[in-house]
């Protein structure tokens, strides 16, 4: 380890985040297909661009690649994983025992959330779990490390270590308990969180300013989201089917404007570079989260008109195994 | 229907005598002025009177990501979001504001369908699991 900073820490993202760096985090495209050059290909595109991705846990209720097997093969691959886990397709001991599972297999950081419920997916006719909830998963997953016991109480003989990281919304109602329940997420464990995606730059200066007032900037890191839009179809589509989702009539203005298919890419991409900037000019934001849906190449160019570039190199490679 | 969703107190004893009528009298009162779902464990007055075990997905601390812009519930669009309702109706509130912000623990679904009057006045709904009770004395510690 070549780092002065962030000692004791669990990731490189951990490390960079405690060291006072501006961390860029990304999300692996969903992955269908048991090839494992899939998750080669998805993430090459990534390399150098940013310091950790994440690896999601059947996105928007849809089954995909496993996100055990997925952030495994990102280790394979030279890069770190954020591993998701959400409530709805795991009880309390199929959560517990992927997260052993996953921390097993060389993963460091967690991302525990409630999840979409099967009726946004492609199996809406499934039976959802949600026997936890999201405090209870993050507590857990804290419980696990630090206590070394299972909910139940029984012990484990190695406990895991990882950096537990959280989800948080500050665009749906009720916006006054919003920083109360970062507040309750920090008290039931996270260390970091990742918003829903930031289009409405009012709202969450708001939100920050509620979260530094109770105190929160110092227990925890902040990662807004910021999405990079190739069209104004895409757009639309994010306010109409995406719960949670607050876009602003200007953002929308501004995709429609452009006719063309390419000037439309261009204004997504300005837009984001431009919440990008805009974010790192706000208190208590430790880095970005970029969202492309199926769109890897764009997230370079974003990180490099933000003027995140180079990314700091890890100081530990993969672990062995 | 699926078994697990038929089955009922998972391993409580059916109650009798005096224990039957209690069931019977708040299961009555509950579901008519609350929805209850008689999950054995109320947290109501946490929760502005409104019961969370209405929330599609069973969350106890509030409110998930997915609230439409309306308030709405992002399950069942048409009708409003139970956690919203806890916080707006529990502003309301002369006692308890504060529970709002309380980490309520698991659900422990043995006590589904058994009366939480009775399980109050036992203390059993206060059980939580060891994990829990470990890690949460642990964490109100003063570092």
């Amino acid at each position: 380890m070549t780092e002065t900073t962030g000692k004791g820490s669990r990731s490189h993202l951990e490390r960079l985040l405690r060291g006072g760096k501006f961390v860029v985090t990304c999300e692996l495209r969903t992955i269908d297909s048991a090839d494992p050059d899939s998750v080669r290909k998805a993430c090459e595109p990534l390399q150098g661009y940013v310091d950790a991705i994440n690896c999601t846990d059947n996105a928007t209720a849809h089954p995909h690649l496993c996100q055990l097997a997925a952030s495994r093969l990102l280790i394979d691959n030279g890069l770190e994983p954020i591993t998701q886990f959400s409530c709805r397709d795991r009880n309390r001991l199929g959560l517990q025992a992927d997260i052993l599972g996953a921390a097993s297999l060389g993963v460091r950081n967690l991302v525990l959330m409630q999840g979409d419920d099967v009726s946004v997916g492609d199996h809406p006719d499934a039976m959802p779990l949600w026997d936890l909830d999201s405090m209870h998963l993050l507590r857990v997953a804290a419980m696990l490390r630090d206590q070394g016991v299972y909910l139940s109480g029984r012990k484990l003989t190695h406990p895991p270590e990882y950096f537990i990281g959280a989800v948080a919304n500050p665009f749906a109602p009720p916006h006054d308990f919003r920083p109360l329940r970062l507040g309750k997420k920090v008290e039931a464990g996270a260390e970091f969180i990742q918003t829903q995606i930031v289009y409405n730059l009012p709202r969450l200066r708001e939100f920050m300013k509620r979260v530094e007032d109770l105190g929160l900037l110092e227990k925890v890191f902040i990662l807004p989201s910021v999405a990079i839009c190739r069209s104004a179809r895409a757009v639309h589509y994010m306010r109409d089917h995406v719960p949670g989702i607050d876009v602003p009539i200007e953002i929308i203005k501004r995709m429609e404007q452009h006719v063309r298919k390419e000037d439309q890419v261009e204004e997504g991409i300005r837009i984001a570079t431009e919440t990008v900037q805009a974010l790192r000019e706000i208190r208590g934001v430790a880095g970005i989260h970029l969202i492309a849906i199926k769109w890897e190449e764009v997230i370079g160019r974003v990180v490099e008109a933000s003027g995140l570039l180079p990314r700091p190199t890890p100081a530990v490679k993969t672990v062995s195994g | 229907m699926a078994a697990a969703t038929e089955r009922k107190s998972l391993a409580v004893q059916e109650p009798k005598g005096w224990r039957r009528a209690l069931l019977v009298v708040e299961k009555a009162i509950k579901e008519s002025l609350f929805d209850c779902r008689m999950c054995g464990q109320c947290i109501l007055h946490s929760t502005g009177m409104t019961c969370p075990m209405r929330c599609p997905k069973n969350l106890r601390n509030g409110p998930c990501g997915g609230v439409l812009v309306d308030g709405n519930c992002e399950v069942f669009k048409d009708k409003p979001c139970v956690w919203v309702q806890a916080w707006q109706r529990s502003r309301k509130l002369p006692l308890w504001r504060d529970h709002m912000k309380r980490l309520n623990p698991p659900v422990d679904w043995r006590l589904k369908e058994t009366s939480s009057w009775e399980n109050l006045v036992s203390g059993r709904d206060q059980q939580v699991p060891e994990g829990w009770r470990a890690a949460a004395q642990e964490r109100s510690k003063p570092s």
